[in-house]
């Protein structure tokens, strides 16, 4: 097995400290790969574009295997019809995330961030190529299939937090078991647990408009936790909230990612604060035109 | 999602626009109670019908002839058709032989001998030419005289009468009440029969006694004048006033104990037969006997029994049949009418449901982000269709109750004023009640299809940038 690459810029010495030991012995290892149609968004960017050439590889034929990625994109497109025109949110990404790793989605608006990390979270199906999540196609899943991989898989974090108002935050935070089809004697510990977690054990019954919007968002993440996913990803969770709420935030998606105890998650945070992404991320990709256009490792 | 949360969520949106979701049941309830209301008096007739008859014996009673007595000519007498060679059986005597073997068929409650003839009842100064008919005691409990004024026979021995209102009006003075005859001597005058001794102990008289025959055993016998004096102790109601003392098959003015009618030895049709014939027939004749059926429907077997054995059989079992399909229709009419109600009350389920799609888009697309299968979607809004129906039937059933009530009450108002005595013409069986309910939730499913179809489709990246 053999994998050669080429690359230009400043970029060498990040790229080799992306992969972790356990990584290199990884076969089926796949660099981004920037297509030559998106290119044109480095030509202004101070940083040069990573360029990888895949010139071989051997992928384990039914894809299945995870080989310590969280989530792979091989060539993923998704494409929109407005009418006559075709829309391509994301074109021929390919990308991984490794277990645990903290992944900033950088970009403008319109850049395919947003699509892309609903790919991820199979709220949306690529219209070419594939996602695996932890080593599964989310391509080749059922809807319902699909359904128990944003409950037990993944869980999400909205930018507008997403909480029913109708609910109490107690029983926001219950849905996700609900669906599990968790039994009832269980959930009050877990529902608990979960808000503990995020300092809101004092507030279960509230409803989401009685909560300021850093608490809703914490309660947000209470719910995307409370079935204990492998992956967070999360939508702009400081969007819209104000800059020291927005702190706060990351500082417990941080604590998320790398608990003092037990194991810690992998993030994906689609983000325009680079300032954000810059100090909590491990690695930043940033679209541009629905591909990538850049990528740096921070840690 | 398991049934218990998914019941719980649907109960939790339907209190959420409790108002909208109200008027929605509410209609349902208006539909159920309109098929409730119709159904109920459809019912209600139906058992008027099936008590009259029941009452009458009509349904439930067999009229056994034997088929030697009846001419040729008449109905079930007489010729022998060839072709039917092989089922011909052939006829018998209607004698005690057979009345017991009868009384040994299975689901046959009683046979007792018909015992009909003309009388003249009289009560001075007025007469009238009456039917009378002996009444079995079991009669008594058999519903057949409702209504009566005064009471039954006192006993099986006894020598009283009961009248039909009708008859009674006539006999009575002007101006008094028909029931003004109960405890009053009424007289009978009839034809009875006179056994003549045989011919060898005859004085020797003319022609007419030698007629008897070449046998000098057969015995004759004479008709003479009769009567007898019988306290009436019952008069049924008038037809006008919804009675009219009808008792199936043998329907009369006057009736006697049977036991009583049968030892008047009243001239009966059988006998002028038997006078025809060169040979005379030995111990008790009966013209006819009416068979009492354990119920209607045991009527057809045994009616095919008792033609087997030889005998002329007639029900009105072909007149029920009919009678019930009629009421299977008009009940399905009313069904009709009724349900239409209900089908625009479903297109309000659609609307509600619709709405709710609209309202809740974004919701419905949080579902689906946390795991929400399409499935589970689909679900939820079949169980707030479901629940929407369940509580419209439970409600349109109490609804179509108090209607049907109201109803009955209003009619009974008015035929009171009519001076008819008001039947029951309402009732709410309990197949009704669950029949009802489980159609009204049937009826809502079938609505929340397209909502929740189309909630279940809704794509979660849409619904949940749905402002």
């Amino acid at each position: 097995m053999l994998l050669l690459y080429s690359y230009e810029g400043t970029m060498k010495q990040k790229l080799l400290q992306r992969y972790r030991p356990e990584e290199e012995h990884d076969n089926s290892v796949i660099q981004p790969m920037q297509s030559e149609n998106s290119s044109s968004g480095f030509r202004n960017s101070p940083v040069k574009p990573l360029r990888v050439t895949l010139r071989s590889m051997t992928v384990s034929e039914s894809g299945a295997t995870s080989n310590g990625f969280a989530i792979r994109a091989e060539s993923v497109s998704r494409s929109y019809k407005m009418g006559e025109a075709v829309i391509r949110a994301v074109h021929e990404i390919s990308l991984d995330i490794g277990k645990g790793e903290f992944l900033a989605l950088l970009g403008t608006s319109g850049s395919g961030k947003s699509t892309l990390l609903n790919l991820m979270a199979g709220l949306d199906r690529p219209t070419s190529g594939s996602i695996l999540a932890l080593g599964r196609d989310l391509a080749a899943m059922s809807s319902e299939e699909l359904a128990t991989h944003r409950n037990r898989t993944i869980g999400i974090v909205f930018q507008s937090f997403q909480l029913l108002p109708r609910m109490t935050l107690e029983e926001n935070v219950e849905l996700p078991l609900r669906l599990a089809e968790v039994p009832r004697g269980e959930r009050p510990a877990r529902v608990q647990e979960a808000l503990e977690r995020v300092g809101l054990g004092a507030r279960t019954r509230h409803r989401p408009t009685e909560l300021s919007g850093g608490e809703q968002q914490r309660g947000a993440i209470a719910r995307a936790l409370v079935n204990q996913p492998m992956i967070l990803l999360a939508d702009e969770p400081t969007g819209n909230l104000d800059s020291k709420t927005g702190e706060e935030i990351m500082s417990l998606i941080a604590q998320i990612h790398r608990p003092a105890s037990g194991p810690g998650r992998t993030i994906v945070m689609v983000t325009h604060e680079r300032a954000l992404a810059e100090r909590y991320a491990d690695r930043i990709v940033t679209l541009s035109d629905g591909a990538i256009s850049r990528e740096e490792r921070l840690r | 999602m398991k049934l218990g949360d998914l019941t719980e969520l649907a109960a939790r949106n339907l209190r959420e626009a409790v108002l909208r979701n109200s008027l929605t049941t509410l209609g349902i309830s208006v539909g159920v109670a309109s098929l409730v209301a119709l159904l109920s008096l459809g019912v209600g007739l139906q058992q008027l019908v099936d008590r009259s008859v029941a009452r009458a014996g009509l349904f439930d009673t067999v009229s056994v002839r034997s088929r030697q007595s009846a001419p040729f000519g008449q109905p079930g007498g007489g010729g022998r058709n060839p072709r039917a060679a092989a089922d011909f059986v052939a006829p018998r005597a209607l004698d005690d032989a057979a009345r017991k073997e009868i009384a040994a068929l299975p689901d046959v409650l009683e046979v007792n001998p018909e015992v009909r003839f003309t009388a003249e009842a009289r009560r001075e100064p007025s007469s009238q030419l009456v039917m009378v008919a002996g009444m079995a005691q079991s009669s008594e409990s058999s519903g057949t005289l409702d209504g009566l004024n005064g009471h039954f026979f006192s006993g099986p021995e006894a020598e009283e009468a009961i009248i039909q209102g009708d008859l009674a009006k006539r006999l009575v003075d002007a101006g008094q009440a028909p029931s003004s005859l109960l405890g009053q001597q009424l007289t009978l005058r009839f034809a009875q029969r006179q056994a003549l001794p045989p011919p060898s102990q005859q004085a020797p008289t003319d022609a007419p006694n030698q007629a008897v025959g070449p046998d000098e055993e057969a015995m004759g016998f004479s008709i003479v004048p009769s009567e007898r004096k019988f306290l009436v102790v019952g008069v049924t109601p008038t037809s006008d006033s919804g009675g009219g003392g009808q008792v199936g098959f043998n329907t009369a003015g006057i009736y006697l104990p049977l036991s009583v009618a049968e030892k008047l030895q009243v001239v009966q049709q059988g006998d002028l037969r038997d006078v025809s014939r060169a040979t005379p027939s030995e111990g008790v004749r009966y013209a006819a006997l009416n068979i009492r059926a354990t119920s209607p429907t045991a009527v057809a077997q045994i009616e095919a029994s008792v033609t087997h054995m030889g005998f002329a059989a007639f029900s009105l079992i072909d007149v029920a049949r009919n009678l019930r399909t009629f009421f299977a229709i008009f009940d399905m009419f009313l069904g009709i009418f009724g349900s239409l109600a209900l089908a625009v009350a479903s297109l309000g389920i659609i609307n509600t449901l619709v709405m709710a799609i609209l309202e809740r888009r974004r919701e419905i697309g949080v579902l689906k982000a946390l795991g929400a299968a399409d499935r589970d979607v689909r679900r939820l809004f079949f169980a707030e269709a479901g629940v929407m129906g369940l509580a419209g039937g439970m409600f349109g059933v109490v609804l179509g109750w108090v209607i049907g009530r109201a109803i009955q009450l209003a009619s009974v108002i008015y035929l009171r004023r009519q001076g008819v005595n008001p039947p029951n013409i309402w009732s709410v069986p309990w197949w009704l009640v669950i029949g009802a309910i489980v159609f009204a939730v049937v009826v809502s499913l079938a609505s929340g299809i397209y909502p929740a179809s189309r909630a279940a489709r809704l794509d979660p990246v849409e619904a949940l940038r749905y402002e």
